[in-house]
């Protein structure tokens, strides 16, 4: 049976608002997801039936939340296919790769060597340049493909003993690339470096097995999955967050507080110090649930028919240049694209006259942009939801743009 | 809602570029980056003696606004000092509803911008890095 687009739109309610008298085609998936009846209705009932803080209260309301939170995080960890245990809550993708980089980044020495790549998103590079400042450490760079991949066969060159962590974007959320896991955990055990994912772009296409890819950290943001903001999530190996120390101190990440002396709580509650964001943690097990039934064969089948469509849209468009995989091996679906002539804020700015959201700009990714000399580029990033009716608005409008702003 | 916004004056002036390129021997040069956008201004300037820009020439990386804005203001720029480029930023401000009053020429161009409150910086961008040129 083939994928049905309506059933899954049907569920999102703002794709059905009219703004201006122009419906929504929302485009910008890469940079915050829609949300589902299904999350909206879980965070509703914890708010309503059940709002309390958790794991302190021996009240009904304080049970209820409990619950509630720890079932969500059940629902993460099915979704990533690992322990309930191993999965941190934190109040973001950002804010778990600082956490990483903090705290496993504190057991790490002088001159111990963190690599990254060219289009890794700011939040992948900027904690690490923190701790570049604070360590000591020293941080390389594996350069990028002329079609925005990783380029992993300067990788084996890259890696030195002193190559204590790999960290990169599972997708690129500006190209779309899927990156070559495999190949990069088998480069890291070489020289026993450890292997962090930024799931950001990933997660939200779908269950993840992350015992089979073999990594050692994984993040993604909870906004971008269709849940709420103001949550993320961090695993990693229960042996790794172990060794790792707290990165916030506060209430519930303790053991017993004296003023001679401090204990911590074991992993997770060890980093998540103060009341956590109880109902997005909710609403984000409510979408990994919901991502869990949906078809994602069917789903990924449909998004690769956009990507084409746009694509082959885009070639016929004069000035128009995809940036990122022509091809739709080993890719999601985040294109990028320039428009000769006509600067990314601008394509982006018609777009919306369009009804069309889409991202433009440098997408929190300047090094790749500097890389190959671009201004900035438009992002179309999709998601289930989306169908040719949105990819056909956003073709018109790119047709508008190149024809009044040139 | 955009389409308003790209009004032909706009555009128009972007297109002119006036006062595109570098200067060969400036007397000052400044670069403003808006770190949200990217976009990012560069001016020189060569002054004379008193202080009032005698030559002006930006280079813009950035949208349509940014280059608009940067024509406008260096078509204005010539003889006028620090205070005289601060006079025309008030026109920018109000032309983009920031301030009271009516915008001189040529910024009331920019009033589409008022309901854009997002691109308002692309237009005020060049303004920063002149201010910085200047001081």
């Amino acid at each position: 049976m083939s994928f049905d687009v309506g059933a899954v739109r049907g569920q999102f309610p703002i794709l059905s608002e009219i703004i201006d008298g122009k419906p929504v085609h929302y485009l910008d998936n890469g940079a915050s997801a829609q949300t589902p009846i299904a999350v909206l209705d879980a965070v509703r009932t914890y708010e309503t039936t059940g709002r309390a803080n958790v794991l302190r209260g021996v009240h009904r309301l304080a049970e209820r939340a409990t619950d509630a939170y720890e079932n969500a995080r059940v629902e993460v960890a099915t979704f990533l296919g690992v322990a309930p245990m191993e999965i941190v809550f934190t109040g973001g993708c950002t804010a778990a790769i600082n956490l990483v980089a903090y705290s496993y980044g504190s057991l790490l020495k002088p001159g111990d060597r963190i690599l990254l790549s060219e289009l890794e998103h700011h939040s992948n590079i900027v904690p690490w340049q923190l701790l570049r400042s604070r360590a000591g450490i020293e941080i390389d760079m594996i350069p990028v493909t002329v079609d925005g991949r990783i380029d992993l066969e300067k990788l084996p060159d890259l890696l030195t003993r002193r190559t204590k962590l790999i960290s990169l974007a599972h997708v690129s959320n500006v190209t779309g690339a899927l990156v070559d896991v495999g190949a990069v955990v088998a480069a890291a055990r070489t020289v026993g470096a450890k292997v962090m994912l930024d799931g950001a772009q990933k997660a939200p296409h779908g269950p993840i097995d992350l015992p089979s890819l073999g990594v050692d950290f994984y993040v993604f943001a909870g906004h971008k999955a269709y849940g709420p903001n103001g949550i993320g999530v961090l695993w990693a190996k229960a042996e790794l967050l172990d060794a790792m120390p707290p990165f916030m101190g506060g209430g519930s990440m303790i053991g017993r507080v004296t003023f001679a002396e401090t204990t911590w709580a074991p992993a997770p509650r060890r980093f998540e110090a103060g009341t956590p964001p109880i109902g997005p943690a909710i609403g984000l097990g409510a979408a990994c649930k919901w991502m869990r039934v949906l078809d994602w064969t069917g789903a990924h089948a449909h998004e690769m028919t956009m990507v084409q469509h746009l694509m082959d849209g885009l070639q016929k468009i004069d000035g128009a240049r995809i940036f990122g995989p022509s091809g739709l091996q080993n890719r999601y679906p985040v294109v990028s694209f320039m428009l000769e002539g006509v600067h990314p804020h601008d394509v982006a700015q018609t777009l919306d006259s369009f009804g069309v959201a889409v991202r433009a700009g440098h997408h929190c990714a300047q090094p790749l942009m500097d890389r190959f000399d671009l201004d900035g580029t438009t992002r179309v990033s999709m998601a289930p939801y989306n169908n040719g009716g949105d990819i056909d608005a956003l073709l018109t409008g790119v047709r508008h743009a190149a024809k009044t702003l040139r | 809602m955009s389409d308003q916004l790209y009004q032909d004056r706009i555009v128009a002036l972007a297109k002119t570029k006036t006062g595109a390129g570098k200067l060969a021997n400036p007397t000052k040069s400044a670069r403003r980056d808006n770190p949200l956008c990217g976009d990012r201004v560069t001016i020189d300037v060569r002054l004379d003696g008193q202080g009032r820009i005698a030559e002006i020439a930006h280079q813009v990386r950035g949208c349509l606004l940014c280059q608009a804005s940067a024509s406008a203001l260096s078509s204005i720029a010539v003889g006028r000092d620090a205070a005289g480029i601060a006079v025309a930023r008030h026109d920018a401000e109000r032309a983009i509803g920031r301030e009271q009053g009516e915008a001189a020429e040529p910024f009331s161009a920019f009033a589409p911008v008022a309901a854009h409150k997002a691109r308002q910086e692309c237009v005020l961008l060049p303004f920063e890095a002149l201010k910085d040129a200047l001081s």
